[in-house]
């Protein structure tokens, strides 16, 4: 499964995002996630692929956070 | 030796602000503030005091316990700020009620109730009580930066209170710590000292929300598994978990994560908002007085805050 494919899953069982086709160039803005839906996503993301976001590092687009994703466990984005 | 819960008792402001009353005069709406918070309403201190509150749900649960206040062998209060720097808040109390005994007030923001019961379950433990009074007392609404529509939406004020007896229903209890001050602050008042060189800066309440909602879900977590566990049990074997009432959506992520349903975590935060350590035993007191502790068996507490502290304990429970 892709670090896209988990990322949906996520997002799924956090109940977020609703019906929006979800792509890298989704913007959370268009998914209407707010900062706090962002918080507990970064943290879903932590648990999921075991590593540690930076908090300050908030990301526009599913693209930048997968992009992150895969540059901390190493896999292909 | 430990303690049981002998009784509850709460007091909220007779005043109700809305979220419709705070839209006339901030750039927000009921909307806005509902679908981020959870919050609805709040109850203020208006022509009240803190003590009016305070004395109410002390009284209330003495009358639960069916303890008088001379029987009292400590009060202990919980509390950011009383009506008074000093003395002790719990001594204002302890006048109201025309009790005794030591009285003392303890500060650990909002985890403040379960280092309350923490303290008291010192005091069982070396024999030097047999009768407790504990009461949290919080009058957010003083420290809120009324400019700040971010963060003065989400507070309200409250007292809740419990008595105590010697028993052993509490199973576990932990608390901690870990020396975070920029997230989550109010400034000292300043006084008229003619010599001071610091620049004074305003009492009101700053926070960093972000960092506490992920603070905030992470301690529950950790907290509660860790307390289930120390009292020999399974999250599946909690009936309740009560938790600080700070923002609905905390609730929501730490109860998702611990994979326990909404209908076993308590929520008053659309009635109350966030009225720091009163909102605990305030909860405990609905449960109580609404006949759901009658057949329940075990309860947790959970409580984080300013420090960043957070509290945690595992009650045995049955109607107090």
């Amino acid at each position: 499964m892709t670090i896209l494919e988990r990322l949906k899953k996520v997002m799924e069982e956090q109940n977020v995002g609703g019906d929006v086709e979800i792509t890298m160039d989704t913007t959370f803005e268009e998914l209407e996630i707010d900062s706090l839906d962002l918080v507990d996503l970064t943290m879903n993301c932590e648990d999921e692929f075991g590593i540690e976001l930076d908090p300050d590092s908030a990301p526009k687009t599913i693209g930048e956070l997968v992009e992150k994703i895969a540059e901390l466990t190493g896999e292909e984005a | 030796m430990s303690f049981t819960v002998l009784g509850t008792g709460s007091k909220l402001p007779d005043t109700v602000v809305t979220n419709d009353d705070l839209a006339t005069f901030l750039d927000t709406s009921d909307e806005w503030i509902t679908t981020r918070t959870g919050i609805h309403r709040r109850h203020v201190l208006k022509q009240e005091k803190l003590i009016d509150l305070a004395t109410v749900a002390a009284k209330n649960a003495l009358k639960n316990s069916g303890v008088t206040a001379d029987e009292l062998d400590l009060i202990l209060c919980s509390t950011i700020q009383g009506d008074y720097v000093s003395p002790a808040f719990a001594c204002v109390v302890q006048k109201e009620l025309g009790a005794t005994c030591p009285a003392f007030d303890v500060n650990a923001g909002c985890s403040g109730f379960i280092y309350a019961l923490d303290v008291a379950d010192g005091y069982f433990a070396r024999g030097r009580a047999k009768k407790v009074l504990i009461i949290a007392a919080e009058a957010m609404t003083r420290f809120t930066n009324w400019q700040d529509r971010s963060t003065c939406v989400l507070f309200g004020d409250g007292c809740g209170a419990v008595v105590l007896g010697e028993g052993d229903d509490l199973l576990s209890i932990k608390i901690t710590a870990e020396g975070n001050f920029e997230a989550l602050n109010i400034p000292h008042t300043q006084g008229n000292c003619p010599y001071t060189e610091l620049d004074g800066k305003e009492s009101v309440l700053h926070m960093d929300g972000q960092s506490v909602f992920k603070f905030a879900v992470s301690s529950i977590c950790r907290d509660i598994k860790d307390v289930t566990q120390a009292a020999g049990l399974t999250l599946d074997d909690l009936d309740y978990m009560v938790l600080h009432q700070a923002n609905y959506r905390i609730m929501e992520s730490a109860a998702r994560r611990l994979k326990i349903s909404m209908d076993r975590v308590p929520s008053i935060i659309h009635e109350t908002g966030n009225m720091s350590s009163a909102c605990i035993p305030i909860v405990l007191d609905q449960l109580n007085r609404s006949g759901k502790l009658v057949n329940s068996r075990y309860i947790a507490l959970a409580g984080f805050g300013s420090g960043f502290t957070t509290g945690a304990c595992v009650l045995r429970c049955h109607k107090f």
